[in-house]
């Protein structure tokens, strides 16, 4: 006869309220295979661990229920407490009774019978498990990280420095991200690219580190700890290591695009260097551009190349890495120009997103940091900017606040006012939200010292008059309505995954929100895993975040990657396909089913078998096995039936 | 008269759609008690055999959650879940059940008002069905 142990937690009062406990307990006790049953306030305290410990030895239990919250909650808690117990971990269940019953069934009397049920078809699941062993599985001591922003870089060096390989994946020519493209950077003012340009030295240095810049990653299978990476990486038709970035090639170049870099603003060449600091310092042939591989349209460049670095006969190639963790970094894009047609945004030349003005202040930017606007180059003498562009307006673009415009836009206004002593600079805003170090003083700073003025209201519209944008809106304090002559606007545009982020997120099956931001796999408690073992998240991927967040997420991450690269095995889930053999008669279908190779016959004995390391346990195969010969460990078709059965038994 | 209240099955996979419940949940979004569910890691682990056994032992329907289309943690088992169901209503159809009694449905982690809407809807049509036909006496 089996022992079952059923210990009810209160969790407080939220499933007390609308359970009744003591019923619960009464009802459970009766139940066959139980042998105790036993209520407490807070099963996952420290008290409460104890008495299941404890009322396992007294009672020699050999199985236990835990009717609590999820088990994504405190499955693990409870399955130690049982080890400590003296049982097999996986010889204890969790009763979900607190989000699937207590927290969404008002009524007290269908929430207790409901508890009930839940908890006697764990207790048929549990009678039926067996004491399994964590599946061993050796780890690959190497990381991936896709995207080379701040967060990714300083992920990477945080790897490479505790000792392990680094591949750092870049979809551009170089790594820097957005971080690059700044002048100054809040609440310090100190240069952005005097920071981050060290950073990416020591990334370019490091000897455990490598880049693939001008890559993406295509695929990766394989399971945590043993991943295969697929990397296109674009044709080098510049060798990086004979490059001497003296420009001579650019020079003679005779096709001239706008600027990724500059955003426009600007032109470079087809052959060109993305910005002085670019790592890898290399200079890079935009083949799209280019008027043609052969030396019959055009060719100069390789001309004049000394080192003779360029190279036109070199193709795509897929690189394919293993690696043992994968950081994902892939930041954020500006939300679409497209999308703003009320305020003219990409229409009117004068009104321009916040990492335009970014460029347009920046002493490397196309007007070597003086405040002058687009269209003619005139200094603007009344500047605009508007908050919450794309952000806060679920009606017609994004719900989720950017929360980062209210800062760099103050930091816009505070650094145009030290350009143009004399001009009037508004901001429109919704709220100030300056929740940081040193953030509320810095607005404070913006309004009294530098007497931008702060217009709380929304603007419905602007427009060309002249060489001037009429800026209408309303200011919501005073209920008047603003009209507004200005010289130049610049919008506070929302952040948003860009589309190839968005892409390979999906093709990587990792879960976002309806944003399209990575779901990272507890809000609170782990917040940069994702719900992919071995797949980590930082930056702005995951979400709108200043500079110093994206670097504590990158090093966060690093350590949480660090802890599964530094042990030997990884202890996967031994809750996955065996086979009872007598009853398998090879015929295959199981290994047809299998997406993990997992399942493979053994031509001598003529029957299926299971890889352990590789199954992940998604019982494909179970369901699809003819003869029943496949079976889910501690989830087998008996227990499947018996928790059926025990839910429909009585009613 | 008593009311009637449909006795549900609901099968619900790991990933999607019982995390889906568990928001549901967090976010203390009522719905009607008469589902309990299953966790089964892939909507793919569930075998016609289950359903057709909780229809046997007086279950009034199934409702089966699993992740949305490309969506599946193990890459395409909630493909292989779609065409089994597919299959499976023709069958039941032809035993006299209904084939509203069975629903497969995707839904997210994210989805907890999802998950609260359909179960209360999945219920309020089961109860419009009335009780399912009395399973045949097993020989």
């Amino acid at each position: 006869m089996k022992r079952v142990g059923v210990f009810v937690c209160h969790c407080g009062v939220n499933i007390a309220e609308t359970v009744n406990i003591e019923e619960v307990i009464k009802s459970i006790k009766e139940y066959p295979g139980v042998n105790m049953a036993q209520d407490y306030v807070f099963m996952c305290s420290d008290p409460g661990q104890n008495l299941i410990t404890k009322s396992i030895r007294e009672n020699k239990l050999d199985k236990v229920i835990v009717a609590c919250c999820s088990p994504t909650l405190h499955e693990s808690t409870f399955r130690q407490a049982a080890k400590e117990g003296g049982i097999n971990p996986y010889q204890l269940e969790i009763a979900n009774i607190r989000e699937q019953c207590s927290w969404v069934h008002p009524d007290r009397k269908e929430a207790t019978r409901k508890a009930i049920k839940i908890i006697k078809s764990m207790v048929e699941k549990v009678i039926l498990n067996e004491s399994l062993e964590p599946v061993k599985v050796p780890v690959t001591k190497k990381a991936c990280v896709i995207g080379g922003g701040v967060a990714g870089i300083q992920a990477a060096l945080d790897l490479a420095d505790a000792g392990h390989k680094v591949v750092l994946v870049e979809k551009t020519p170089s790594i820097g991200g957005h971080m690059a493209q700044l002048s100054e950077t809040f609440p310090t003012l100190d240069c952005s690219q005097c920071i981050l340009t060290p950073k990416m030295v020591s990334v370019s240095k490091h000897p455990n580190i490598k880049i693939f810049n001008n890559s993406e990653v295509v695929d990766i299978d394989g399971i945590v700890g043993n991943f295969r990476v697929k990397i296109r990486k674009k044709a080098a038709y510049v060798d990086p290591d004979l490059c001497t970035i003296c420009g001579d090639c650019s020079d003679v170049c005779p096709v001239w695009v706008p600027s990724e870099y500059d955003r426009g603003l600007a032109f470079r060449k087809a052959i060109y260097i993305p910005f002085a600091q670019s790592i890898p310092a290399t200079f890079t042939l935009d083949i799209d551009n280019c008027l043609g591989l052969s030396p019959i349209a055009c060719g100069k460049c390789r001309e004049v190349c000394e080192p003779k670095a360029i190279n036109y006969d070199v193709y795509d190639t897929i690189i394919e890495e293993e690696v043992g963790a994968v950081i994902v970094a892939t930041g954020f894009d500006l939300y679409p120009v497209e999308e703003m047609a009320e305020y003219g945004y990409g229409k009117y030349p004068d009104v321009i997103d916040g990492l335009m003005f970014e460029r347009i202040l920046s002493a490397t930017g196309p007007t070597g940091g003086e405040v002058r606007r687009p269209s003619d180059g005139k200094v603007p003498e009344n500047i605009v900017f508007i908050q919450c562009s794309g952000s806060r307006d679920p009606e017609r673009h994004n719900s989720h606040c950017s929360k980062i415009c209210c800062m760099y836009t103050a930091k816009h206004a505070k650094l145009y006012k030290h350009k143009v002593h004399h001009g009037n600079a508004v901001i429109f805003y919704i709220d100030i939200r300056s929740g940081g170090k040193g953030y509320e003083e810095f607005i404070q700073d913006t309004i009294e010292k530098e007497r931008v003025t702060y217009i709380r209201g929304k603007v419905a519209k602007l427009f060309q008059e002249g060489d001037r944008i009429t800026v209408w809106g309303v200011d919501t304090l005073t209920g008047q309505k603003v009209e507004i002559q200005a010289d130049m606007v610049v919008l506070a545009m929302a952040m948003v995954p860009g589309p190839d982020s968005r892409e390979l997120i999906k093709k990587l099956k990792l879960s976002t929100n309806h944003i399209g931001f990575l779901s990272e796999a507890h809000p609170k408690l782990r917040p940069v895993e994702t719900m992919k073992a071995g797949f980590f998240l930082c930056g702005t991927g995951q979400g709108p975040k200043d500079i110093p967040e994206s670097v504590a997420q990158g090093s966060a991450a690093a350590s949480k990657a660090l802890a599964m690269l530094s042990s030997e095995y990884l202890h996967h889930d031994p809750d996955i396909a065996m086979v009872i053999e007598d009853y398998c008669c090879g015929c295959g279908i199981c290994v047809s089913v299998c997406p993990y190779s997992a399942r493979v016959i053994d031509t001598a004995e003529k029957i299926a078998r299971v890889e352990e390391v590789l199954c992940e346990g998604c019982g494909s195969c179970i369901s699809a096995c003819p003869t029943g010969a496949s079976q889910q460990k501690n989830l087998t078709d008996s227990q499947i039936f018996n928790m059926v059965d025990s839910i429909l038994k009585g009613v | 008269m008593k009311v009637f209240e449909p006795k549900i099955v609901c099968f619900l996979c790991k990933w999607c759609t019982y995390a889906g419940a568990d928001l549901a949940g967090t976010s203390r979004m009522e719905y009607r008690p008469n589902g309990v569910s299953i966790r089964v890691m892939c909507s793919s682990r569930v075998d016609p055999q289950h359903i057709l056994r909780a229809f046997e032992k007086g279950a009034d329907g199934v409702f089966i959650g699993g992740c949305h289309p490309g969506d599946c943690h193990y890459q395409n088992g909630n493909y292989k879940t779609l065409r089994r169901i597919e299959l499976l209503k023709k069958i039941l159809t032809s035993f006299g059940f209904e084939k509203e009694r069975l629903r497969l449905e995707w839904i997210s982690a994210s989805e907890g008002n999802k998950f609260a809407k359909t179960m209360n809807d999945f219920i309020n049509n089961i109860k419009n069905l009335g009780p399912a036909p009395k399973p045949l006496a097993r020989r």
